[in-house]
Order: C-alpha cells, then sequence, then structure tokens
C-alpha cells in the first residue's frame, strides 16, 4: 500500500540547513527500513504553469492552480503496510521537515 | 414463551452480542460495512423467527452462524471475486499483542478501530455507538441531534476511509496502548457527558440513554482490560456520576445543585459499585501506581458520595484531589472546579481571587459565570452576582440549568 504524504507549507520559506540534514537523514531511515518509494522538494507555487487541453486549444495560464496561503512545497510517497505505520512515519516527516504533512492513501 | 419474553430475550442477546458478532464477521471478511449489515440482517431475522421457532440454545452462536451467511449472499450477490475483494479487506493482524490481562477479545480490535485517532471525534463516537453499541442510525443521529441522513453519511464515510486508508483492525502495540486507550475513554466520557448534561432547547436535561450507553461500554472495556486502572477510573466515575441522576433534576425539570440534593434519592447500588472500583485504585495507588486523571475524579466523586449530608463534606481531602488533579491537568476549567471546592474550604473570597484569575480563558464557558455569580452571591455583591448569572444563561445550553441559573438570580435581593 502507497501512501503521499504531502508537505504543506504556509509562508515560512524554504527548509533551513538544520532542516534540510534533519529531512535527508529521515529519508535514509526511510530507505533503510524499506519504505522509501520517492520524494520530491517543489519550492513556493509561483512558477507553476496550469495547462487546461479539455476544450479545442490548450489554454496555458500563468501560476498555481489555486491561490492559497498554504501550498504543496515537497511530498514523499510511502510504503507503509497500513495507516498506523504510515502516521507514524508521518509524525517524524513533519518534525523533520518543521512543517505541517497531509497523509492520503493512492487508490 | 410468550411473545414478549422472546422480545425481552431478543433485545438482552442484541445487548450481549451485537459487538461480538459484528467484531467476529470484520475478523473473517475484512470489512466493516459487510459485518455490519450482515449481523443487522441476522437479528431481523432473529425477530422473524424466534417467536415461533423458539430462542436457540446457544444465541450467540445462531447469530454468528446466520450473519456469515447473509456476508456470504452478499458477496454473491455483488459478484464481488474473492481476489477482488481480498484485496480491499482490513488489514488483520494476527501476531498476538502484548498480554493485556484478559482473554484476547475481538471486540477490543473493533474499539480501537472505530476510536481511532485520524478520525475526527464525533465521527468516533457516531462509530463507537453503531458498531460496538448497536445503536441504529436513527438512534445516534438523534442522540447528536442531527439529521438521519446526515448521521448515515458520516458512518458511512468514516468506514470508507477505514478501508482505502487502511485503518488496521489491530489492538495497538504496548508502546501505543497507554494514548490508544486514553482516546477510546475520551470518546466514552464524551457521550457520557453529552448524555449527563444535554444540550439543546428541546431536548431532556438528562439523555439515560447516552448515559446507560455510555456505561455500558466501559463497563465491556473494563471487562476485557480488567488491568488498567484508568478504565476503571473512568468507570467509577461515571457510576458515581450516574448514581446521582434522578435527584440531579426536580420534578419541575430545573437542575438540582449538589448542596440542594436528595442524598436518600442516589442509587445506592452504583455508589457501592464507583466505591468499590475507587477502592481498589486507591490500594494501586498505595503500592505506588500513580492515578489518571479519571481515577482521581473518581476519587473525588467518591468523597462527596461519602458525605450523608451537604455539611459532611471531606473539602480538604477534595481540595487534595484537585491539587493532585491541577499538577496532571493544569487546564483553566480543572482550576474552576477546584475554585468551586475551595470555597467551601478558605470561604468565597480566596475563590473568587481564584476564578477571576482564569477571565482570560473562560469568558466564554457558562460555568464561569455561574461560579463567579454564587461567588459573589455569597459576598453579598448582589448587582454583580445578578450580572454574572445573566451571562451564565446566555451561555447555557442545558435546559435544566437555564431553569436553575434563572431562579438563582431572581432570588437575589
Amino acid at each position: 500500500m502507497q501512501y503521499l504524504v504531502s508537505v504543506i507549507d504556509d509562508g515560512t520559506g524554504l527548509a533551513t540547513p538544520t532542516e534540510d540534514a534533519a529531512i535527508d537523514a529521515f529519508n535514509d531511515r526511510l530507505k533503510a527500513e524499506g519504505y522509501w518509494v520517492f520524494a520530491g522538494g517543489l519550492g513556493a507555487p509561483d512558477p507553476a504553469t496550469v495547462v487546461d487541453n479539455r476544450g479545442g486549444e490548450p489554454v496555458f495560464t500563468d501560476g498555481p492552480f489555486v491561490e492559497s496561503k498554504e501550498y504543496l512545497v515537497g511530498f514523499w510517497i510511502i510504503e507503509a503496510p497500513d495507516l498506523d505505520v504510515v502516521l507514524k512515519l508521518a509524525t517524524e516527516g513533519s518534525k523533520a521537515c518543521n512543517r505541517k504533512v497531509e497523509v492520503r492513501p493512492f487508490l | 414463551m410468550s411473545e414478549v419474553d422472546v422480545r425481552a430475550a431478543i433485545a438482552q442477546v442484541h445487548h450481549e452480542e451485537w459487538a461480538r458478532v459484528v467484531a467476529a464477521l470484520t475478523k473473517r471478511f475484512g470489512d466493516l460495512d459487510i459485518a455490519e449489515e450482515a449481523a443487522a440482517e441476522a437479528f431481523a431475522t432473529a425477530v422473524e423467527r424466534w417467536p415461533t421457532d423458539g430462542v436457540p440454545p446457544n444465541p450467540g452462536g445462531w447469530l454468528t452462524t446466520t450473519a456469515n451467511h447473509k456476508a456470504i449472499d452478499r458477496i454473491r450477490r455483488e459478484n464481488k471475486r474473492e481476489d477482488k475483494h481480498k484485496e480491499a479487506q482490513l488489514v488483520h493482524d494476527d501476531t498476538p499483542s502484548e498480554p493485556l490481562g484478559a482473554i484476547e477479545d475481538e471486540r477490543l480490535r473493533l474499539i480501537f478501530t472505530c476510536c481511532h485517532p485520524a478520525l475526527a471525534m464525533e465521527t468516533r463516537m457516531a462509530l463507537t455507538l453503531r458498531m460496538v453499541g448497536g445503536l441504529t442510525v436513527p438512534e445516534i443521529a438523534r442522540a447528536f441531534l442531527v439529521q438521519e441522513t446526515a448521521m448515515g453519511q458520516r458512518i458511512t464515510r468514516a468506514k470508507a476511509k477505514i478501508k482505502s486508508a487502511r485503518i488496521p483492525y489491530r489492538v495497538p502495540s504496548a508502546e501505543d496502548l497507554p494514548a490508544r486507550v486514553s482516546g477510546v475513554l475520551a470518546v466514552l466520557y464524551l457521550v457520557f457527558n453529552e448524555g449527563y448534561l444535554a444540550t439543546g432547547p428541546d431536548t431532556d436535561p438528562v439523555r439515560h440513554d447516552l448515559t446507560a450507553e455510555a456505561i455500558r461500554l466501559t463497563r465491556l472495556i473494563r471487562a476485557l482490560m480488567p488491568e488498567d486502572g484508568e478504565v476503571a477510573g473512568l468507570l467509577a466515575l461515571m457510576l458515581l456520576t450516574e448514581a446521582r441522576r434522578t435527584a440531579r433534576v426536580s420534578a419541575s425539570g430545573e437542575l438540582v445543585a449538589l448542596d440542594e440534593q436528595d442524598r436518600g434519592a442516589w442509587d445506592a447500588a452504583l455508589v457501592a459499585e464507583g466505591h468499590r472500583l475507587v477502592r481498589e485504585r486507591l490500594a494501586a495507588a498505595a503500592a505506588g501506581v500513580s492515578p489518571g486523571r479519571y481515577q482521581i475524579l473518581a476519587a473525588i466523586n467518591a468523597v462527596h458520595t461519602s458525605a450523608r449530608e451537604i455539611r459532611d463534606t471531606d473539602w480538604s481531602q477534595v481540595v487534595a484531589l484537585y491539587d493532585q488533579l491541577v499538577r496532571l491537568d493544569p487546564s483553566p476549567i480543572v482550576a474552576l472546579n477546584r475554585a468551586v471546592a475551595v470555597a467551601e474550604l478558605d470561604g468565597p473570597e480566596v475563590a473568587l481571587a481564584a476564578v477571576e484569575r482564569l477571565d482570560d480563558t473562560l469568558a466564554g464557558y457558562h460555568a464561569y459565570h455561574a461560579t463567579r455569580a454564587d461567588l459573589l452571591r455569597r459576598l453579598g455583591r448582589s448587582q454583580q452576582s445578578r450580572a454574572a448569572y445573566d451571562k451564565a444563561i446566555e451561555l447555557a445550553g442545558n435546559t435544566a440549568e437555564t431553569a436553575y441559573l434563572i431562579r438563582r438570580r431572581d432570588q437575589l435581593g
């Protein structure tokens, strides 16, 4: 079972060196214990481009699809047997990156 | 057996066996929804058949077998392939959990799943009442004053989340157990309190259906985890509170404060049972096990219920217990309740000073203003007392309490 653990930023900005180090240590642990699938950092949503090709012509819109004070700043994809395991990992992940995280199961 | 007897037998079996049937089916089929529906169908079949066929010698076994057949029928009906069904199964962990001092019971898994911290508190309450308590959706909707459809959706959503996010069907590990048990107790205490001080303009001031259900479920957990001190503490607290239920509201529907209650109307059997549990916990505390908040609250209630008259109350003991509670839970509400006891020990002036220090945090809480009003009244400061009563009346949500506050205000000189 895979879960998406989204990291939510509310304007704190980029990770500090201390946070980066804690995230690295947490990532190493995920890999060593077999939970790791993938992870990535995104930064602020300003450079986003929305593409909509549902009509005849593709439409490109500058900026994120939703303007919000809180935005996705990074994520982990974690392989875990059940929600208890992933909640425990997410609790540590939130501590490591010093941000709120949201846990969602993949279908 | 007459039809009335059969109906009483079914009601009793429902109380005793519902959770067991749901738990057994959840284990077998890995799906709460299928378990719940099949259990409900099995009981409906019992209602249909038992009046003519008679109550079977092993009603629980009969119900489980019948529910199993119903579940298999449903799975076939929906043409679910066995492998597809397996995919969606709840994670059922068969490794034996840490010894809990009780026979491992499937119902414990059910309780911990329904009270999982990833579910909203009101969802946990509703789900526990449905899956473990066996209350129907309309009954739960009435209990929480919400529309039946909204309650149905809340429960359906919860079951869907348990399945899709894989909330496991197991007793938590020893490391997580204390936190998870206290989560379960919080759910039961909220159910109890919603019954004991029901809110809403059109509800009865005391909802016995909810207090009774909370006690029944806490008894079940006590039977499953007899070594847990906080479980015993919560049960004692509920029993000692419930014992005063009938004395607590007057014939005219007004709240009767502790000092005006007819102590002869207290339920002596519940008091005795509560006191037995408190004594058990006191013995454990003497042996060095430090008590949690429910045990301390139960001990406070034991002091109150030990006094034949209000003037016999050992207030120094009550204050000492509140001091112990403050160390554990330094919340303003605990401080407010402590001040009520301090008023009896050190006088209203000392208590008022303590209460007014809580103004920042409790200004929106009716009991803060009611306590302040009473202390001001005792100090002869009628005008300020009246203003505080007005504020308390404005904020109170329980009909009996509002009636009581209005009378006290109108008695001011």
